[in-house]
């Protein structure tokens, strides 16, 4: 039983909580001791929102330290580049292919960066980084509410977890309404992953 | 069975397991969630109070009844709750009553910071602290018990990190059917605190205080743990977690009863080992109740005191102290350093009824620009309030003049006035604020001929917590119909006679109106009336901008809206974060924007 320390960021009112709730209770309900907490506060008013979620044989601090990050679950570019230094070096990056200009970027003189920036800041960190083509998979499966779920779906193939494992608990949890689409967008995202996953290897 | 509970959930279902009757609270970050729990749970009366000091008041009510009740605020609550806080210390109890202060270090969602341990010492109230959820759990039982057992009410503290923190609890017992029916029992002697009988009382609490000194010795929940005799750690709270994490070797001791502190225990634990270090969140208040028994003990010389804490941060005072070596995960230096990215800060919302009113105060009052700058005569002064309009203080609007605690916005207005500054002051305050503790000072304002402008931005719900009711809505904490206060009367019947209502969404009315109480010479009222995008839950029709007419201006930009960004030099609105409400489209002197056609 490895710990498992992710990261999970974007921005207020897209989902990042539930999807890290949802990635705490996946652990809890296999059998690992959890702990996961979020920056709140004012997020619901389009701020920047962090998760921390740890797995482990027994976890401590909620909060990962900086530098231990496995997993960083970016649900945004931006963010993806704000928290790109807790990265550990063997650690991996995975972002969602979205774009949330703030308003300070519109308003002031700081623009958003383009990906190839954010790639390059991520890339000081660790040189594992994969990006989601989240709002693809969302649309395929005509739910936009399911980037979330395609976010889960893809970080679930660098665990050791079985797919039922998660989708079991999703099946659980999901409002009935949702249910086929969430899984659906699930699957569709470790599969891309797994390719992703194997490009990579064919490259080296 | 094993549950997966924040904090705050976790003290909601130990307070209903332990037979809790009645829960009151007023919402405030990071304590709301404990009330909005309760308030779904059959067979407990849960109400939100007007404010802090009267859910503590009807709690107390509860408790003579001989009832069990949880009172939960944040820590800044527990300032407007002191009166009766103190008070409820001097009578005692009947039932079971826990006040729950939920602190906020760091201040993810507050105004100030500060150290509630210190209101247990302050008032003689016995305080207890859990460390994650499981201990939120399963001690409040044991609050309710030491409540009873001591007559007295109980001081249980969270932080941000332990009530928004989930963990794993293991959920063992079912609710205890509530505590015997209530009933009242005349007692003049411990209930009407006269001189004489405060006396009285005045004794109990130092007897008091003395049983528990011993009862808390033997406390289960403080906790010794012995391994590496050369660092003994001593932690409470999150600051526990952390410890343990970042000293793994170490001896520990976990500190859960914060007043009286176990100092027998203390003293042993000292004993066993070589060095003593505090690791605590905010003041040194472990640390210099350990230096008065004569302990050697260091703390806040590597531990800094203002902040949360985290995991690096307790290393880093690890290295300082010369207990590590180095950060055992010193994170990658990048070879070059990051580019500046651009800030994410919280905002007004696509449709937030604040931003007209906030827009139109900028370009009617704001004609000198920077701190610490003179004021030109045109000026007017803008006292703010608690909500979410307290954003207008970032650019673009950058609106606002002061913002210091719940209500103030008024009484500073009429002290600016009262001083004989030369502009005019108008005050800014939400519905839900104004009902906390606005209605007071309005009431001073008219009394002593004030002539301020009060300006009531009535979303029609605590906003920023996470909509919750107050009176002025209607709507109960259980979601039931209820009276609704009405603003427009109750201000009239406090004796103000301009009273004003206006559209929200209606730039023209709102400038009108502005213009014209600014100028009356007697105290005014306007109800800034629209409802909160977020809690109504609706979407109007989305704006779009007309490329061929956009002279590019970018004024519509002034309102910080963030479904507005530019592309090529013109405006453009992203019409899914669009929420239709219009303002954006008065300000546009070129009339380019229109609702989108379909």
């Amino acid at each position: 039983m490895r710990d498992v320390n992710v990261l999970m960021v974007g921005v207020g009112g897209y989902g990042v909580i539930l999807a890290s709730d949802g990635m705490a209770e996946i652990g809890m309900v296999n059998g690992y001791d959890v702990k996961k907490t979020d920056s709140l506060g004012m997020a619901q008013r389009g701020g920047s929102v962090v998760s921390h979620v740890r797995w482990g044989q027994k976890v401590f601090s909620p909060m990962i330290k900086k530098g231990e990050v496995v997993f960083l679950l970016a649900f945004e570019q931006l963010e993806a580049a704000r928290w790109a230094s807790y990265l550990n070096p063997k650690g991996i990056a995975i972002v969602a292919d979205s774009v949330v200009v703030p308003v300070s970027a519109v308003t002031g003189d700081t623009p958003y960066p383009k990906w190839d920036a954010i790639k390059g800041i991520l890339s000081q960190y660790s040189d594992k980084i994969y990006l989601v083509p989240a709002a693809r998979i969302a649309g395929e499966v005509k739910n936009p509410r399911a980037v979330n779920m395609a976010m889960l779906g893809f970080i679930s193939a660098f665990l050791e977890l079985p797919a039922e494992a998660w989708t079991d608990t999703m099946r659980r949890r999901l409002p009935a309404k949702f249910m086929k689409s969430s899984i659906e967008a699930f699957l569709k995202a470790a599969a891309e992953a797994r390719a992703a996953i194997q490009a990579k290897e064919h490259k080296r | 069975m094993k549950q997966l509970l924040s904090g705050n959930e976790a003290i909601a279902l130990g307070a209903y397991h332990a037979g809790m009757a009645v829960a009151t609270a007023y919402p405030g970050t990071p304590s709301t969630e404990i009330l909005e729990n309760i308030a779904r749970m059959e067979g407990v009366y849960a109400e939100w109070s007007i404010n802090e000091k009267v859910a503590l008041e009807v709690g107390m009510g509860a408790s003579y009844a001989g009832v069990r009740t949880l009172v939960s605020m944040k820590h800044v609550g527990l300032n407007v709750a002191a009166d009766p806080f103190f008070a409820a210390s001097t009578t005692g109890v009947v039932g079971g009553l826990v006040i729950v202060s939920c602190d906020d270090p760091g201040e993810h969602s507050s105004q100030g910071e500060q150290d509630n341990r210190h209101f247990a010492k302050f008032a003689k109230v016995p305080m207890i602290e859990p460390t994650d959820s499981q201990e939120a759990y399963d001690l409040m039982e044991l609050a309710f018990d030491i409540s009873e057992k001591f007559d007295t009410p109980v001081l249980y503290r969270s932080t941000t990190r332990i009530s928004h923190c989930k963990s794993v609890v293991n959920v063992t017992k079912e609710r205890k059917a509530a505590t015997a029916k209530a009933s009242f029992k005349r007692s003049p002697e411990k209930f009407v605190m006269v001189p004489s009988y405060a006396r009285i009382r005045r004794v109990a609490m130092e007897e008091r205080i003395a049983r528990l000194q011993e009862y808390v010795e033997q406390f289960p929940f403080n906790e010794m743990i012995l391994a590496d005799k050369k660092l003994g750690v001593i932690s409470n709270g999150v600051a526990y977690q952390y410890a343990r994490e970042v000293f793994k070797d170490a001896s520990h001791l976990k500190l859960t009863t914060l007043y009286p502190l176990p100092v027998n225990l203390i003293k042993r634990f000292a004993k066993e080992v070589e060095r003593i270090i505090v690791v605590e969140e905010l003041d040194p208040y472990i640390e210099e109740e350990v230096r008065r028994l004569g302990i050697a003990v260091e703390g806040k010389k590597f531990i800094p005191i203002i902040g949360e804490l985290n995991p690096e941060i307790v290393e880093g005072g690890a290295v300082k102290a010369g207990i590590l070596k180095a950060a055992t995960s010193a994170p990658a230096v990048p070879a070059t350093p990051a580019p500046r990215l651009p800030a994410r800060r919280p905002q007004l919302c696509a449709g937030c009824p604040h931003v007209a009113t906030e827009y139109t105060l900028r370009k009617l009052g704001v004609r000198t620009v920077g701190s610490g700058v003179e004021l030109s005569k045109n000026d007017i002064i803008i006292t703010s309030d608690i909500g979410c309009y307290t954003l207008g203080v970032y650019p673009p609007l950058a609106v606002l003049d002061t913002c210091a605690c719940m209500g103030a916005s008024i009484g500073q207005a009429l002290g600016l006035e009262k001083a004989g500054v030369a502009n005019k002051v108008v005050a800014v305050i939400g519905d839900s604020t104004f009902m906390h503790s606005g209605i007071t000072p309005l009431i001073d304002v008219v009394y002593n001929q004030g002539t301020t402008t009060v300006i009531i931005l009535d979303n029609n719900t605590t906003a920023m917590t996470g909509h919750q009711g107050h009176p002025g809505t209607g709507i109960s904490a259980r979601g039931e119909k209820t009276q609704a206060v009405d603003i427009e009367s109750l201000v009239k019947g406090i004796g103000i006679k301009d009273v004003n209502v206006v559209n929200a969404f209606d730039l023209k009315a709102i400038e009108t109106t502005i213009k014209k109480c600014v100028a009356n010479n007697a105290p005014s009222v306007i109800i800034v009336r629209g409802a909160c995008p977020l809690a109504t839950k609706k979407k109007g029709t989305p704006l779009e901008v007309d490329a061929d007419v956009c002279s590019g201006c970018l004024d519509c930009l002034k309102i910080g809206c963030p479904a507005m960004t530019i592309a090529e030099n013109l405006a453009c609105i992203d019409a899914e974060a669009c929420n239709g409400c219009g303002v954006c489209s008065q300000i546009c002197p070129n009339d380019a924007i229109s609702e989108k056609q379909p």
